[in-house]
Parts: structure tokens; C-alpha cells; sequence
């Protein structure tokens, strides 16, 4: 099965930069999802200001500048990975940095076939 | 049930098929009598029953039907596979008690699938609308199937915390018989009673210390049941019950059992737990309560669980052995933690009156009375407060 680990944080709008070894976490982390060969994506994303939102599609399409929900916490970056199950899902999800800034919700992948 | 859904690996279908096995039985059971091992018929009959449903439904619905082929695929392969009731059983217990669902779902759903307790006895048990606890049910299966939780034992440095996840469970349903005084007092009875068949299962399952402990505690608990309540439902406190009411078989059968595993090794929380309950239990009366090595108990406990009711409960066997004042000094350290409980309040308040502090145990009766909603315990500090308060007139 795949999972979405979403990694949620409060969002500032003067983000201090990460310090070298919060970088490192990050790699190494990365790097321990490649070996087990668990890891699909992974992608970080920009502040939430950069967010535009859409409702309706192609004419209809209307745009506001922000995020869907104004909350506290938002998304701030996502892995994809591959599982076996939830319990071991949850084992990679809990080893993830983002878990000491903010939450992590992770989330199953529905698959088409 | 439990191979059921290790067979189907989905509970929606092995509940259905098992319900068309019961209805077929009905119909041929009493035409062609019943059969020389019925266990057995049920799963044979339920097992092509469920295969069918989900032939069924592959053919009305193409899409998002890999799941179920899938299912199909692995139902036929795993039939042959001999039926290990006490291992299924287990890995359902496991599942039941996942850490992914919420504690209501854990409780409602091992209630229901190893309890065989209906939506609508766990309803009323809790006392939530039968629609509510339905549909908690239908959800809990559903994360079960949409977030992938496993069907499965937990091994190594997992299994104790999943283990402790179990026992949390079972002890919740045995408190929510015990504790509680709201709602039909039968109806809570068979929730303690359930509670220890369930950890009698789980000892049978995983014979460690742990689930033996519990199972005294709640057999220790269980055995005083018939002398904490007063004809009226109102609570009467260890110091005046009638200790002649406690079941002194039941106290025997958890003590036997405490002793089978104290040379396991370190106590765990609810060995510790069952070994103060094991005190209360042979003191032949209040006075003669053996404090000393209760409130070393609650020492040893409050090691393993540093938590505000742990040290509550250390304070007034501290008071009980050492004075008062002892007590009521380290309740006080407690006044930001337990601010909103009502038993908190109702200790302090035992202990202010010993010291002659009147009026200051009548304050700390109506904090709480500020925190207890409609109930017997509310009617109980209600008295409490006229007998003070006309103490001091």
C-alpha cells in the first residue's frame, strides 16, 4: 500500500532558516526511507503565502490567494511511501523530523486499477 | 469470527457471511438436524457463503474491484490453511485495539468482535444512542480496511506498548461498569464480567504478568462490588462498607493468582495495581488496613507511572500511615493537576476535617460539588456538606 506522510507546521511568516544539523535530519532521514526501499517521493514546499486556492473548474474556475483553511498548522512538505500495512506506515511516520515541529498526518493512497 | 476475517481479511464481509450461515442453519439444521460438529459446519457454510458475496460483488461492480479479487484469490488459498482459533483471536484482539483508532472505537469494537455484544448492549452500556454507536463501528471497520491496519500478532519492541494497548482496553470496560454509577446497574454488571472474560482470553493468549495482574485487580475489584453502593445507589466508602459482603472466594482466586506471578520478576503497573487492591482486600476491617505497605505500593507505582492520581492516591495512604498532615501536604503540591477533580476536592476535604480545619474542608466540598455533574456522588458530597456545615453551627 502507499501512504501520504503529510508534515504539518505552524507556519511563520519569517521563517528562521534550518540549522545545518535540522538539515541533516532531514537527509538522513530521506536516506533511511531509500534504503529500506519504502521511499516513492518526497517533495518540501514553499510558506503558505505562495498558496492559491481554486474553486470550480475550467471557466468557473474562481481563485483566492491563500490557503483552503486558514489553521495554525499547515502543510508544509509530504513523503510518499510504500508499505506493507499501517503498522509499518505508522513505524516510519513517527521517525519522521517534522513530528518535533508540528504533526504528521499520514494518510493511505486509494489506487485505481 | 475471528478466522473469518483472517480468512476474508474484511470485516463487513465475514460478519455478512456469517450471518447467511446462521440464517441457512436455521433452515436446515431443524429439516437434517444438527450436525456432528456445528462450529465447524457454521465456518465451512459461512466461508463459501463469503466467497460468493464477493464473487457477487466483483460482478456488479468492475470498478475498484482488485480489492476484491484479490480477496477472492487469497479466501481460496488460505481455506485449506487449518482454522488456529486462539491465534486469530488474538491477532483480532490486537487489531481491535489498534493505537490507529480511537480509544471509544477500541473499546466498542473489541466489545463487538470478541465480546458478541450487539451496537445496541454497547449503546446502552455507554449510554449513547444506538445510531451513534452503529455507526462508530461502521467507521472503525472502515479505517480498519481503508488505512491498511493489520490483521497480525505484534513482535519485538512493539509488542509490549500494542500489549499495554490491550489491557488499557479491557480495563477501560471494566471500569465503565465499575466506576460509574450512572445508568441500568445490570447492564454495567455484565460489563465487569465481560471485562474479565475478555482478560481471562487474553491470559489464556499471552499468560505474562501483566495480564494475570489485571485480572486480579479486577477480580479484587469486582469482589467488594456488592458493598460500595447503598440502596439507593449512593457510594459508601472502603472505611464503612460491609466488609462480611465481599466475596471472599473471588478474593482468594485473584490472591492465588497474584502469587503465581509475583516471582515472574519486576512488578508491572498492574501487578503493583492488584497488590494494594490484595491489601484493601485482607484487612479485616478499615482500622486494620496495612498502610505502611500500601502507600510503598503506590511509591513503586508512582516510579512506573508518575501521573497526578497516582500521587493522589499515595498522599491519602501517606496520611492514613503518617499523619494527616503528611498527606494533605503533598495533596496540596497537586492543586494545578487535578483542579477539576471531584475526587481530589473530596480527599482533601476528608483530610482537612481529621485536622479540625472545619471550614476549610466545607470550601473544598463545594469545589467539589463544582466539579461533579448530576449523580450519586453528587447527592453524596450534597450530605456531605449539611453534615459539616451543621458541625460548625
Amino acid at each position: 500500500m502507499q501512504y501520504l506522510v503529510l508534515i504539518y507546521s505552524e507556519d511563520s511568516p519569517n521563517p528562521t532558516p534550518p540549522t545545518p544539523e535540522q538539515m541533516q535530519g532531514w537527509f538522513d532521514y530521506t536516506q533511511a526511507l531509500k534504503d529500506a526501499g519504502v521511499y516513492v517521493a518526497g517533495e518540501a514546499l514553499q510558506p503558505v503565502v505562495t498558496a492559491t486556492t481554486i474553486r470550480g473548474m475550467g471557466k468557473d474556475a474562481v481563485m483566492t490567494d491563500g490557503p483552503f483553511a486558514e489553521t495554525k498548522e499547515t502543510l508544509g512538505g509530504f513523503y510518499m511511501i510504500e508499505c506493507a500495512d499501517a503498522d509499518e506506515a505508522l513505524k516510519w511516520a513517527g521517525l519522521c523530523p517534522g513530528a518535533q515541529y508540528g504533526s504528521i498526518e499520514l494518510r493511505p493512497v486509494v489506487r485505481f486499477s | 469470527m475471528a478466522s473469518l476475517i483472517r480468512v476474508f481479511g474484511d470485516w463487513q464481509v465475514a460478519e455478512d457471511a456469517l450471518m447467511d450461515a446462521t440464517e441457512k442453519a436455521l433452515v436446515r439444521w431443524p429439516k437434517d438436524g444438527t450436525p456432528d460438529d456445528p462450529i465447524a459446519w457454521l465456518l465451512t457454510t459461512a466461508r463459501r457463503a463469503g466467497i460468493d458475496r464477493i464473487r457477487r460483488a466483483n460482478t456488479r461492480v468492475r470498478t475498484a474491484d482488485a480489492v476484491g479479487l484479490d480477496l477472492t484469490l487469497r479466501a481460496e488459498e488460505r481455506q485449506d490453511a487449518p482454522v488456529q482459533q486462539d491465534d486469530d483471536t488474538l491477532r483480532l484482539v490486537f487489531t481491535c485495539c489498534h493505537p490507529a483508532l480511537s480509544r471509544d472505537a477500541q473499546v466498542a469494537l473489541t466489545l463487538r468482535t470478541i465480546g458478541g455484544l450487539t451496537a445496541e448492549e454497547i449503546a446502552r452500556a455507554f449510554l449513547v444512542p444506538t445510531a451513534t454507536m452503529a455507526q462508530r463501528l461502521v467507521r472503525a471497520r472502515r479505517k480498519i480496511h481503508g488505512a491498511g491496519i493489520p490483521f497480525r500478532i505484534p513482535e519485538g519492541d512493539e509488542r509490549a506498548g500494542r500489549m499495554n494497548a490491550v489491557l488499557r482496553v479491557i480495563y477501560l470496560i471494566f471500569n465503565e461498569g465499575y466506576a460509574s454509577t450512572q445508568g441500568d446497574s445490570y447492564v454495567r454488571h455484565e460489563l465487569c464480567d465481560e471485562a474479565l472474560r475478555l482478560c481471562e482470553v487474553l491470559c489464556t493468549l499471552v499468560p505474562d504478568s501483566e495480564s494475570h495482574g489485571l485480572w486480579s485487580l479486577m477480580q479484587f475489584h469486582h469482589a467488594r462490588s456488592s458493598s460500595r453502593t447503598g440502596a439507593d445507589g449512593e457510594p459508601i466508602l472502603l472505611a464503612d462498607q460491609d466488609r462480611s459482603l465481599w466475596d471472599a472466594t473471588a478474593i482468594a482466586q485473584a490472591h492465588t493468582r497474584l502469587m503465581t506471578v509475583l516471582p515472574l520478576g519486576p512488578a508491572g503497573p498492574y501487578v503493583l495495581q492488584a497488590c494494594i487492591a490484595g491489601c484493601h482486600c485482607d484487612a479485616a476491617s478499615f482500622q486494620h488496613t496495612d498502610w505502611r505497605q500500601i502507600s510503598g505500593l503506590y511509591l513503586a507505582l508512582l516510579r512506573l507511572q508518575p501521573t497526578p492520581v497516582i500521587r493522589m492516591n499515595y498522599a491519602v495512604a501517606v496520611a492514613f500511615d503518617q499523619g494527616w498532615q503528611s498527606g494533605l501536604s503533598i495533596l496540596d503540591g497537586l492543586h494545578a493537576e487535578l483542579a477539576t477533580s471531584h475526587t481530589f476536592h473530596t480527599a482533601r476535604s476528608q483530610l482537612l476535617e481529621r485536622l479540625g480545619r472545619t471550614n476549610d474542608a466545607i470550601t473544598a466540598v463545594q469545589t467539589a460539588l463544582e466539579c461533579v455533574g448530576e449523580s450519586a456522588e453528587q447527592r453524596w458530597l450534597h450530605k456531605r456538606l449539611l453534615t459539616l456545615t451543621s458541625a460548625t453551627a
